[in-house]
Order: C-alpha cells, then structure tokens, then sequence
C-alpha cells in the first residue's frame, strides 16, 4: 500500500493551447492538512477539477488511494469538494442539501437522519436545518456546505477558496473551525487559497505555485523562512531584497559585498566568486538603531538610513527606510512592553538610523529579475 | 422628489386609464353581459339569468370544453417535450451563437400566426407539398388525408405556440448554475439523478411559464381549428367566436369566455404560486 492518498505525476493540463498546468508532480500524506498557494491563475483551482473530475488531465498520473483516475467520473470518486461559490441547492433545505449525498448511497429513514444531524452539530448548525440556502448568512452557507461535504465522509475533501466571501473576523473564525475540524475528522484537505496568512496559519505543508508550476513544496516554515527562489520569498510574506555579489567564497561561509560594505553570512547553497546574489531579509528581522544608541565602533559594522515613513499598526510600528546605498527596505518594530523605557518607538520621518539584521536569518539566493 | 412627481403622476394616469378603460371597463361588461339574458335588437336584455353558466354544463358543450382542453394540453405537452431539449442545447451553444439561434426562433413572429396558418394548408391539403413529396419519394401509394384531423390541428397550433414555451425555458436554463450540477456530481449523483432532483426543480418555473404561454393561447385559438380542423373541431375560442359573429347569442358567448378566463386566472394563480415557492430558496 501506498503512503500517498493523493499523487499527481507530470501532470499538464492547458485551456485553448494555453497551458496552465506544466508537469506538476505533488504528494499528499493521507490526514495532510495541504494547501495549494499562489496567484490568481496559477493552476491552484485547475488542480482541484482534476482531482474532484472535473476535467481530464491532458498529460500525466492523477492516483487517489493508488488507484489511475483517469476514466473514473466525479461522482465515483472518494473525494467530495467545498465550492468557492459553496454551490448550495437554492431548492433545497439545509438539511436536504446535507442528505444528498447520502440519500445516493441510499441512507434512508433514521440512519439518514442520524448522519445528516451530526453532521449539522458538527458545523454547529443543528437549528437551522429546516432553512434554505438563501436564508442564511454567508457564514452559514460556509457551513452548509462544509456539512454537505464532510457527511459523505470522503478520503480527501476539496476547498477550493472556501473562506474568500468571508469578511476578516468570520474568516479568522472560521479558518480556526476547519483546522479543528480537520484534526477531528482526520479527512485529508487540500485547500486552495491566495491568502499567503491563512496557508501559513492552517497547513501541514504548503505548495506555492505560480504559472502552472510548484515553486516550493514544504512545511510552513521552510516556506517562510527558507524560500528556495525569488517568487515564493515575494509572495509569501513581506522581504526586502539587497542586491550583492560574493567576493569571498568558502562553503558554507561567504563574504558577500552589499555596496561598500561586505559580510559573512552563511548558506547552504554554492556559490562561486563574483556571483550575483539576492539577499533577502524579513522585516521583522532588521534590526535599529537610532542616532544616540551604540558606540562609533558598532556603527562602523551598520548600514546608516533615512526614515521614509512611519505606519502605526497597533502592535507593531512599521517603517520605510532608504539605505544610503539607495536600496529601499521595510522594517517592522514590536513593541516590547517589558522595556516602555528603551524600546521607544516613536520615530520622526527623516530621521537619521543605523540598521543591521539578525545574522543567518536572512536568504541567499542567485541573482534572478 | 416632487419635480419629478408630476410626471410620474402623469405616466402611472396613463397606465391607470388604459387598464380601465380597454381592459376592467371590457371585461366587467363581458361579465355583466354573462348573467343577462338574450335580448331582440339590443343583444342583451337587462333581466338576471344563471341559465347562460348552466348551459355551459350542457353535454354538448362540455364536450366542447373538454376536447378545447385536451387539444391545448396535447399541444403544450408536444411543445414541453420538443422545447426543453431544444432550449437546453441552444444554451449549450457557443456564446456568440446563440443571439442568432434566438433570432431564428423569434423570425416566425415577424409574420402574422393567420398567414402561417394558411401555408400550413398548402403543404397539408391532399394535393399539398407534403404529400407531393411523399409520393416523388415512393413512401405513400395515395395522398394521405392530413387536412381537417386533430393532427393536423395540434400540429398547427404546435408551429404556432413553440417559441412561447422555448422562450421561458431558455431563460431557465441559461441561469441555471452549472457549479451545481458539478456539485451534484462531486456528491455522487449521475445523469438522471442530477436531472430529476437538480435541474428539472430549478427549471420548474421556465417549463410552468411555458406550459401557460402555450396552453392558455392554446384555448382560444379558434383560426387553427377553423383552417387546419375544418368542421369537425370545435373549440371555446370557435364557440366564443360563433355565439358572438353567428347565433347572436352574447349572454351564452360572454358566459363561455368568462369561464374560459377564470380558467386562466387559476392557472395563472398556481403559477404564481410556484414561483414563489421557487424564488424562496433563490440565494439573494
């Protein structure tokens, strides 16, 4: 037996000659929580009509359970879907809606209700099964159709967007709810979104995509923290990017030269002399320093800057500096409650900083536009 | 507001006279006239009389009715069964297409349903083109009697009556939501399934929007019955026509149309009915 519930290999896939999946190779664990991240048009939603049946791949393996989809239609397959638009039947009751697939494996009389109910408890409908889709809340359209999903109990549940027509707060809520849900259920979910938050926040492992391709595959925190190219560092999360060149090259040791300055960082990657490179640094992790703090030997090591802007977030101050190199870079500050006295955060625009980062925390990564 | 109110107190005015004056003001006097009884000179006389609605109930008459009502319901059903398939496919259609399909099904309008008629003559009659071509192809050995049957009298009324139900159930279809017919397949459901408990319920409206358009003009088309049925079919709308044109007899004639459009005002009724029923559930 196979330890992957879900496996695409080379799958390719293109609308009207234009291609929208290329070779995408992709492993799911059976009781994964797997989020497909990317851009809007990036193949995310395609990759979920393949797997739900949708639409035939026109290149490649689709294995559920170790066995070819290929001539399999949607409605024999294990697998059910939670739709952007969540689909409802208007005609429908809530629990009508929920029944249905059940009532195809010809669940009749208590059993039906019995399944149904828990169903609906499990969503925290339970009171509104006598309503139509049209009398609920956007919310409650989530959960109806998470209800009518989860009820059919399939290996792998489908969740195409499921929480973009949500405002913040309920979309919080509910990514907290699906999480939970997921453990409980131990269904294996593939959800796709282009809300880089809600991935890092809810998934066993994440694949960014972009163009039709998987830019990365990893755990959340490879994905943040390790970015293996320029595009999955952009769109996951806020970095700054500092253009350099390796002077000095002695793995896993590098003298990279930023402008007038030159650093020892580390990296697992290879590098030669003469390089280019893109180093990149999270806001979070620069650090500052004002013009009264540290001694003139520190300062030698820091790259001065000019505030651009202040933007009070509440926890968080950010600003947008200018290196004197003339490369411009983010910072997020936290405020630190134990220390009101130093860590005073009340910075004026065009005022004079001298800033570093935290070493071996940044990314190195080849020169790429 | 009130610039406006003037103009608005003018267009609804307008609205308001016509409906009285060309169509309460008609129809109460039909009614009135329904109760009265058959006068010399005048046409009515002003004495009250239920004998009109009792007449109505004469077997022959019935009979009148019923045959009116199972060659309307015939027809409507023809119509259901040829307008749904084709309604759906029209939708299935490309895009850019499908504004011309539509087109071609409006084009027969363009021309009065009297003229129409009239060709449906020529190609029926027993030396007419459709019994030409079937002797050219060898198929008959001797002209087939087409003209003056029910027939012949459905399949006019189905030329006629065709784009009024392939109208409403084109607009059903083409809302119809396609994620939900994926959805019902994601949920396990196959062809017929998806069918009887997805489409079929949602498109309810279209096909009851349909079968009114169709059956109510269905009563009352007398021209059909008269050109393609000959003698032999009489129908309400014949009735109606007769007892006004030829006996004379406007108590009974008003009597039969009022009950023909009761008749209408119930179907209507249910119509109203289950569109309600169907746009509760309508997501807002």
């Amino acid at each position: 037996m196979n330890e992957w519930v879900i496996e695409l290999r080379n799958v390719s896939k293109a609308y009207a000659a234009h291609p929208v999946l290329r070779n995408v190779n992709l492993q799911v664990r059976a009781g994964e929580f797997l989020t497909l991240l990317g851009p809007s048009g990036c193949g995310k939603t395609t990759i979920l009509r393949l797997l739900a049946g949708f639409e035939p791949a026109d290149g490649g393996e689709i294995l559920i359970g170790g066995q070819d989809m290929r001539t399999l239609p949607p409605e024999q397959r294990q697998v059910n879907t939670v739709f952007q638009s969540y689909a409802l039947f208007p005609h429908l009751t809530v629990f009508e809606n929920v029944a249905f697939g059940p009532r195809l494996k010809r669940i009749r009389g208590e059993a039906l209700r019995d399944q149904v109910m828990e169903a609906l408890r499990m969503v925290k409908l339970e009171d509104l099964a006598g309503r139509r889709p049209g009398q609920l809340s956007g919310g409650q359209q989530q959960r109806v159709a998470m209800a009518r999903a989860v009820v059919n109990r399939p290996r792998v549940l489908l969740l195409d967007e499921p929480l973009s027509a949500l405002d913040y707060k309920l979309r919080k809520a509910m990514q907290l709810e699906l999480k939970q849900l997921q453990r409980r259920l131990g269904i294996t979910f593939i959800f796709v979104t282009h809300d880089q938050e809600e991935a890092l926040s809810m998934s066993d492992r994440v694949a960014v995509m972009n163009a039709g391709r998987i830019e990365q595959f990893g755990t959340p925190r490879q994905i943040y923290e390790a970015p293996e190219n320029l595009f999955v560092a952009r769109f996951v999360g806020e970095i700054n990017n500092l253009p350099g060149r390796v002077v000095v090259a002695a793995p896993p040791r590098y003298d990279i030269r930023l402008h007038d300055r030159v650093v020892n960082l580390k990296s697992s990657r290879v590098f030669g002399i003469g390089d280019r490179v893109n180093l990149l640094i999270r806001p979070e992790d620069v650090r500052i320093w004002r013009e009264w703090e540290g001694s003139a030997e520190e300062r030698a090591a820091l790259f001065p800057a000019m505030v651009e802007e202040v933007i009070y977030k509440g926890s968080t101050v950010d600003l947008a500096l200018r290196l004197d190199s003339g490369d411009a870079l983010s910072t997020t500050q936290f405020f630190n409650e134990d220390d009101q006295a130093l860590m005073n955060l009340d910075f004026r625009e065009g005022e004079r900083v001298f800033v570093d980062w935290v070493h071996d925390w940044e990314t190195i990564l080849p020169h790429e536009e | 507001m009130k610039v406006k109110e003037p103009f608005k107190f003018a267009a609804v005015g307008v609205i308001g006279f016509w409906l009285i004056a060309f169509t309460l003001l008609p129809n109460l006097l039909v009614v009135v006239a329904s109760v009265l009884e058959r006068g010399g000179d005048e046409f009515v006389a002003l004495v009250f009389t239920p004998d009109n609605y009792r007449r109505l109930f004469d077997p022959l008459y019935l009979g009148v009715l019923l045959d009116s009502l199972w060659l309307a319901a015939a027809t409507t059903l023809l119509c259901l069964l040829l307008g749904y398939p084709f309604a759906y496919l029209l939708t299935r259609m490309p895009a850019r297409w499908r504004p011309l399909l539509l087109l071609l099904v409006i084009v027969p309008f363009w021309t009065s349903s009297l003229v129409r008629t009239y060709a449906m003559v020529i190609l029926l009659q027993t030396n007419g083109w459709l019994n030409q071509l079937l002797l050219d192809l060898g198929w008959i050995a001797e002209p087939l009697e087409l003209l003056y049957t029910e027939p012949a009298v459905i399949a006019g009324m189905l030329y006629a009556l065709l784009p009024f139900m392939i109208l409403p159930l084109y607009a059903v279809l083409e809302k119809l939501d396609r994620r939900l017919i994926e959805a019902a397949r994601d949920l396990g459901a196959g062809r017929v399934t998806i069918f009887r408990r997805i489409i079929l319920p949602l498109t309810l409206p279209g096909i009851v929007a349909g079968c009114l358009l169709t059956f109510l003009p269905g009563l009352g088309m007398f021209y059909v019955a008269d050109l393609l049925g000959g003698a032999r079919a009489m129908l309400v709308g014949n009735l109606i026509r007769d007892q006004f044109l030829s006996a004379r007899d406007w108590p009974f004639g008003a009597a039969a149309s009022v009950l023909l459009t009761v008749l209408m005002g119930l179907l209507l009724w249910a119509y109203y009915l289950s569109a309600r029923r169907a746009n509760q559930g309508a997501l807002p």
